[in-house]
């Protein structure tokens, strides 16, 4: 009974093993592709943030310092993110995309006298910056999302082939061993039963024979044969042949 | 797994942590917001910052709801080096960036920019991940 279910278990525990093994391989295949964009993205993020930092410089040198300002006219977000999902054999990775509103008119006034030509340059340097940075940021985050489940996919794999399939094992050996003891002792206990009852059969046999010896040595005659129907020493008549039952009256 | 169990859909905003010229840049591209609290999403942070704000604005930011992507100048994160690097949450995402006094080591150009001054991209928590891992 129990031998069963475990076998049925250690089976499930193997299936299962097998089949996180392959999640594992995907997760890693999904993993490798991503951790060379991460490193690529990151590189041309360098040329590209320097390359708006030299727009802001060009802004700086024709308009002033215009820091202050667009801190001052900060008001609401119009170039947010939106997160996309997608679904790498069961694990949710979130894709960030850029979305730019319509009325993104916050800085219009920001170089108005001088150097707004540089101004919109380089906002628009800065807008496709923080479209690399959203990238980057989506790979990145993939990343770290990936990093966690494969960690866990991989404990779960090691616990199941070191640790569940083991312990199953062992179960399974030790219900056979135990099994083929009972098996073993049942085998013992019936020779020792044939065993036993061929030696008290023996042993009758002998003793008949010796008291048989011992009464025809001490002149007591014959032993008795089995004379069959009106033989023996009694020689009881035919029952057939004793006449007439009396009739039984009620 | 705790990670993937904030819903991502809500976070919509950008935040950063960075010196002026970066602020300011980002700024105009669009991606700052001031909420009803008055609460802004970035922060400038100058030589005379304390790290303490800093730290206390990375907390803030990385604990707000609204906020899908951090970026920070890698100056900056290095200033505050073990909090970023205890960070390990994939929302928001902290990015690191380089500044312009800070440019990456291989594009930075010229003698203007004093080799103490330049970022490694290799010190990047994430990216010290990634090189881990390819193993180089």
């Amino acid at each position: 009974m129990n031998l069963t279910v475990t076998k049925s278990r250690l089976k499930g525990a193997q299936t299962g093993h097998s089949l996180l093994a392959k999640k594992r391989d995907a997760l890693t295949t999904r993993f490798r592709q991503i951790l060379k964009k991460v490193d690529e993205a990151k590189r041309l993020m360098g040329r590209v943030m320097q390359l708006a930092s030299f727009s802001l410089a060009e802004v700086t040198y024709t308009a002033g310092d215009i820091a202050y300002q667009v801190q001052e006219s900060v008001r609401k977000a119009s170039y947010t993110v939106q997160a996309r999902q997608e679904n790498v054999s069961g694990v949710v990775l979130p894709a960030f995309e850029g979305v730019r509103s319509k009325d993104a008119s916050d800085f219009n006034l920001t170089g108005l006298s001088r150097g707004g030509q540089q101004v919109q340059k380089s906002r628009d340097t800065y807008v496709k910056a923080v479209g690399t940075l959203v990238e980057l940021a989506s790979l990145q985050t993939a990343f770290t999302i990936l990093d966690e489940v494969i960690r866990a996919t991989n404990r779960r794999v090691n616990a199941i082939e070191h640790v569940v399939i083991p312990r199953l094992e062992n179960t399974i050996k030790y219900i056979n061993s135990e099994l083929d003891e009972m098996d073993r002792e049942e085998f013992f206990r019936l020779k020792k039963v044939q065993g036993k009852k061929k030696r008290d059969a023996e042993r009758a046999n002998e003793s008949r024979m010796k008291e048989n010896k011992e009464f025809e040595e001490g002149g007591k005659g014959q032993v008795g044969r089995d004379d069959g129907i009106g033989g023996g020493e009694a020689g009881g008549g035919d029952m057939l042949d004793q006449g007439k039952d009396e009739d039984v009256i009620f | 797994m705790a990670a993937t169990t904030t819903n991502p859909k809500e976070r919509t905003l950008l935040a950063v942590i960075g010196d002026e010229d970066s602020v300011t840049g980002l700024l105009l591209a669009g991606i700052g917001h001031i909420d009803q609290q008055q609460k802004k999403n970035f922060l400038i942070v100058d030589a005379k910052t304390q790290t303490s704000v800093i730290e206390s604005a990375f907390e803030d930011y990385t604990e707000r709801k609204d906020i899908a992507i951090l970026l920070i100048n890698q100056h900056v994160a290095e200033r505050i080096r073990p909090t970023v690097d205890r960070y390990q949450a994939a929302f928001p995402a902290v990015l690191e960036i380089p500044s312009k006094e800070h440019p990456y080591g291989e594009y930075a150009c010229g003698p203007l920019v004093p080799p103490s001054d330049i970022s490694d991209p290799s010190k990047d928590s994430v990216l010290k991940r990634v090189q881990k891992l390819r193993g180089d």
